[in-house]
Order: structure tokens, then sequence, then C-alpha cells
């Protein structure tokens, strides 16, 4: 594609960003209109714009709804972007935060916390759940110093679901009352119930990390031949390969630790993107993040509203569109990789 | 580029991959690296492209030592192209090339000289006689051609020093033939890993014979490639005659009494 080309489709991601995040947040159980939107906008920059924003809607908008499609965009981008580092630093066009065990880690580490009472370590205690369960895939999957896409995958499969167990075994343990809708909420993953914490989380976490790896880009791409031909064009293999990783941990524990474990984002849309945008990592990176952005506004939207007034915990509508995305990629023409 | 090999040893795990093995090879000239398969060949590249580092010894780039050199540095002077790699996403034949543009990018970002680097890889894939198939996707291309295109990628990191794994694997004869013409057509200082001695012969100025780790000779085709010397390597009996056209030595083997195989203690009986 031309630098145009994918100027001009990178814009339209943005501006569909844009508009689905403003749609997002008029569709509800009360009535909002795009104009309430804009104006309780205006009225936080000190601006007028149009009549005042009649108070109970001001507070849904900026309370209820904002916080929650900002908290969806922020950990769809961030799950996108670790599916499209992780695909890449492993070779593995089916890696991805959910497949290799990382959000199911993550959880279990945010669930552990939050029994203990010590929800302020939250980020934290999802970050580490992350790295334990990336760092036993990965030694798993290890045989002989490589590491095939099956092993990792059936290594990722095996850390999960010892993760997902041990999250529901806590939860059950510590049950009261209506607990089962938090196991689900954990093991599925749902923005249901953001606050403005949750989007400095996740916002945060996606604007340090998410530039660092952005500005990697060039590296990344040397890895598309291998460790041996990244290190002949100048890469610092090891050191660069940890750092990726272990950054893609830190992004994934944020995000699970406002979202639980989402899976499919992170598998599906890098493969989807690089369809626009080619392989290259400078390009890929930034749609990948505007894309999963839009994806999971759009998916969380659908999850609250289509049974309506029962809501789905998000990770069922990416499950629903990403599983068949997935036996797509096995199905797909012989690749080199999967063999 | 002048290479200088040292003393050169290492180990994996203890286990013993190349031993004191010293050389130099001149400016200009294509040197093959033969031996049986273990004998260290992959290493000896992989030591000489940085990318591993020696236990003992060193490699010298034009009297520079490699291990003084950053990385990037490193790959600016060498490039490496390895046996049977393909990309882990569909690449086009261009965007692999652009890989070799890597080593000469800013650190952040890459650089937005893309129309340098582009012209670049243009004119690399032309060297090699590839422009028709810029656009093709990796998968697409036959084994012939997928190896020019690392060539091509290969030049594209402007390197002195170009070093090939067995680059004419899985190749059919008039694609071996036609790559080791055009490796020796870029002038470039190159080293490969061959297994076939005749192509060796026929291609290289120079050959450096390892042995269980050990260079065992070194010298023109005709000095090292001699019966004695290619029985106690490679435990084959052949005859050395002169190409009627080409004067360079041909090697014709005799067949093996499969009764009595010499016994190889690190193979175990065969």
């Amino acid at each position: 594609m031309t630098g145009r080309g994918y100027a001009i489709w990178f814009g339209a991601a943005v501006l569909a960003l844009l508009l689905a995040c403003a749609v997002a947040v008029t569709i509800g159980p009360a009535e909002v209109s795009l104009t309430h939107v804009v104006g309780s906008f205006a009225q936080r920059l000190g601006l007028s714009f149009g009549e005042a924003v009649p108070p109970l809607i001001d507070s849904i908008v900026w309370q209820l709804r904002l916080p929650r499609v900002l908290t969806a965009a922020f950990v769809g981008a961030g799950l996108a972007l670790s599916g499209a580092v992780m695909q890449s630093v492993t070779r593995n066009p089916l890696a991805d935060p959910y497949l290799l065990g990382l959000s199911s880690g993550a959880s279990l580490g945010a669930v552990c916390v939050v029994i203990l009472g010590v929800s302020f370590a939250l980020p934290a205690a999802a970050f580490l759940g992350a790295l334990l369960a990336l760092f036993a895939t990965l030694s798993i999957a290890r045989v002989g110093g490589t590491i095939t896409p099956a092993r990792a995958v059936l290594s990722g499969l095996a850390i999960a679901q010892l993760a997902a167990a041990g999250t529901s075994f806590i939860i059950f343990w510590a049950a009261k009352g209506d607990s089962y809708r938090e196991i689900l909420n954990w093991l599925l993953g749902s923005v249901a119930g953001s606050t403005w914490q949750s989007v400095i989380i996740s916002g945060t976490a996606l604007l340090v990390v998410g530039i660092g790896i952005v500005l990697s880009a060039t590296r990344l791409d040397a890895f598309a031949f291998g460790d041996t031909s990244a290190a002949s064009l100048g890469i610092n293999v090891n050191a660069t390969r940890w750092a990726l990783l272990g950054s893609v941990a830190l992004l994934t524990g944020a995000m699970v630790a406002v979202s639980g474990s989402i899976g499919f984002v992170g598998l599906i849309l890098p493969h989807v993107v690089r369809g626009l945008s080619g392989p290259g990592h400078r390009r890929l990176l930034p749609l990948v993040i505007v894309c999963g952005a839009l994806f999971l506004v759009i998916a969380d939207t659908l999850a609250r509203t289509v049974f309506d007034p029962r809501e789905l915990p998000v990770g069922i509508i990416t499950a629903f569109i990403g599983v068949p995305v997935f036996i797509l990629l096995i199905k797909r023409k012989r690749s080199a990789v999967w063999g | 580029m002048g290479v200088t090999i040292r003393d050169l040893s290492f180990s994996i795990d203890g286990t013993r991959i190349l031993s004191e093995v010293s050389a130099s090879v001149d400016t200009g000239t294509v040197t093959g690296l033969l031996g049986p398969n273990g004998a260290g060949k992959s290493t000896l590249l992989r030591l000489l492209a940085g990318i591993e580092k020696a236990d003992a010894g060193e490699v010298a780039l034009d009297d520079v030592a490699i291990g003084s050199l950053p990385r990037r540095e490193v790959a600016r002077r060498v490039a490496l192209l390895e046996q049977n790699t393909s990309p882990s996403v569909d690449l086009s034949a261009a965007e692999v090339v652009l890989l070799g543009r890597i080593p000469h990018r800013t650190r952040l970002l890459g650089s937005f000289g893309g129309d340098d680097d582009r012209q670049v890889a243009t004119d690399a894939l032309a060297a090699v006689g590839a422009s028709d198939i810029t656009d093709r996707l990796w998968h697409t291309l036959s084994g012939g051609q997928q190896q020019r295109v690392q060539i091509a990628r290969a030049l594209a990191q402007r390197p002195s020093l170009l070093l090939l794994d067995e680059p004419t694997n899985h190749l059919d004869v008039s694609a071996q033939l036609s790559l080791l013409g055009q490796v020796r057509g870029l002038g470039l200082t190159a080293i490969m890993a061959l297994h076939d001695l005749n192509l060796a012969a026929a291609y290289c100025d120079r050959i450096l014979l390892l042995h269980g780790g050990r260079l065992v000779a070194a010298g023109s085709p005709r000095e090292v490639l001699r019966p004695d010397i290619i029985a106690d390597v490679y435990g084959v009996d052949c005859f050395i005659m002169d190409h009627p056209r080409g004067g360079h030595p041909v090697i014709v083997f005799s067949a093996m009494d499969t009764t009595a195989l010499p016994t190889d203690p690190e193979r175990g009986t065969p």
C-alpha cells in the first residue's frame, strides 16, 4: 500500500473510533443525545454549547457511560497491541495474551488481592500474574531451545486453565451472595462498572507502554526471519525480546486489572489489520491500536444492548466473533509457520 | 574486507564445537567452508557474524576486533544468509529486501528517508536479477528465487563481508550454478558453507576444511581437495580430475563399500 492509502485508512479508523465512542455514550436505557454528549464535554471545558445539559443526564454521561466507553477503547487498544507484539516476537500467528495464558494469570493475580482486601495493589498483582503466566507458558513450551507455535498454544492452554480454575476456586471459596457474576466477569471479561479509575489505569498503561512499543517498530520488523536473522541485522535479540514481552505483560496486566480476561481481541485484530497495513510494524502498530479500540467499543455496546436490560460480559461477544476467525486462521492455506 | 580469525574456540554447554581455528581471508575473495555435518561450519559463520561470542580467540574485520564493535556496526559490515528460513508473516520480496536497511536506520521509529531505502532495495533486487519478482509474496517464490531475494536483502545491508550458510541447499542444479555465479559476480568478500565439494572447487578461490571443530586444511581448491585429505575427513574414496573446460579440479567419488563403513565415535556405528 502507498503511504497515502495508509494515511486514508488510518484517518478513517480514527474518525470511526471517535464517532463510535460518541454514539456508544448515547446508547442505553436513559435517553442521551449527541448534543448532550458534546454539551457535557463543553461544560467540563468551561464552554457553553447550546442549552445547559440536565444534571442527571450530565452525570449519566460523565460518571457512567463515558468511563465505560473509554475503558473499553483503551483495553481494546492495549490487548490488540499486545497480540501484535507477541505474534511478532514469538513468530507465532496464534500468539495472544489470552491464548498464551497471560490474561488468566493476570486475572488470578487480581482476584487474589481483591480477596485479600488490598485492591490498591490490583494492577501490580495483575502484572505479576501475567508475567508469571508468560514465563510458565514459555518455559513449558521450550524444548531443546526452540518453541514451536503448537507447543506454545498447548502450554498456554494448560496455564490458562490452571489460572482460571484458581480464580474460580478463590472466588468460590470466598463466595458471598452473588459472587458468581463476579467469577464470570473475571473469567470472561467485562468493562461493566468502569470508573474514572479504570480509565486512568488502562489509559496510562496504554500511553506509557504503547509509546515504547510503537517506537520499537523497526526492531519488531527485524524478527520476521527469526532470532539469528534479527541478530545479524544488529538487534540485541535477548534484551529486545524480554523487554517487549515484559511490556506486553505490563500492558495485559493493566487491562485485565480493569476488565478481567477478554479473549480474542489480541488474536484477531493484528491479522485483520495486517491485511490493510501490510506486515511492517511502523504502519501495523498505530492502526492496530485504533482498530482494537474501535472493535471493543462496538463489542461492549453490543454486550450491553442486545439483551437489554440484561448485560452480557463483553468477552462472550469477542469470543463469538473471534472463534470463527481463529478457525479460519487454522484452516487457512498452509503457512510456513503453522504447517 | 579482510577477515582474520585467531585461535577461535567455542563450546555450547561444555561441548567443544570449535577448537583453536585460525585462518585469514583476503579482500574480494570467495572462500568455501567445507566439512562433514557437525564439523562446526554454521557455528563458525555465526561467530564471524558476531552473533555468538567466542570462548577464546577473536575475529577481526580489517584489523578491527568484532567483539569491540556494537552489534549495529557489525550488521553494517557483515551480512549473514541462514539456511532455509522463511518469514513468519507473508512478506513481499521488496519488504524482505527492505529488512536489510534496518542496521542503517535511526534507533527509534526508523529514519524517514524511506525513498533512499527503497532505491537501495530496488538496486539490490536488480543486482541479483530479481526485479521482476519485487511484489511477489515470499511463499509464492521458488527456492532459487527465495535465495536470490535473501542475497538482495544482504546486499541492501551494504556489507563488506557476505556470509552464506549452505545457500544451494534444496536448489536444483541450474539454480545452484546461477546463484553461485551471482555470488562471485558481486565482487564482495564472501565466505560460504557448502556441502558439495565440486561446487566449492568450481566457485571458490580458497577452501577452509573443518573436521570435528578443527581447521584441518586451508588453501586453494587444488591444495585442499586431495584424495588423501578427503578420505581422512569424509571417509570416502575419490579421484581428482581436471575439468575439461574450466581447468578446476573435479572430484569423482567411488561407490562406498557399505559393509565396512568406518565407525565414527561421535555418531556411533551407522
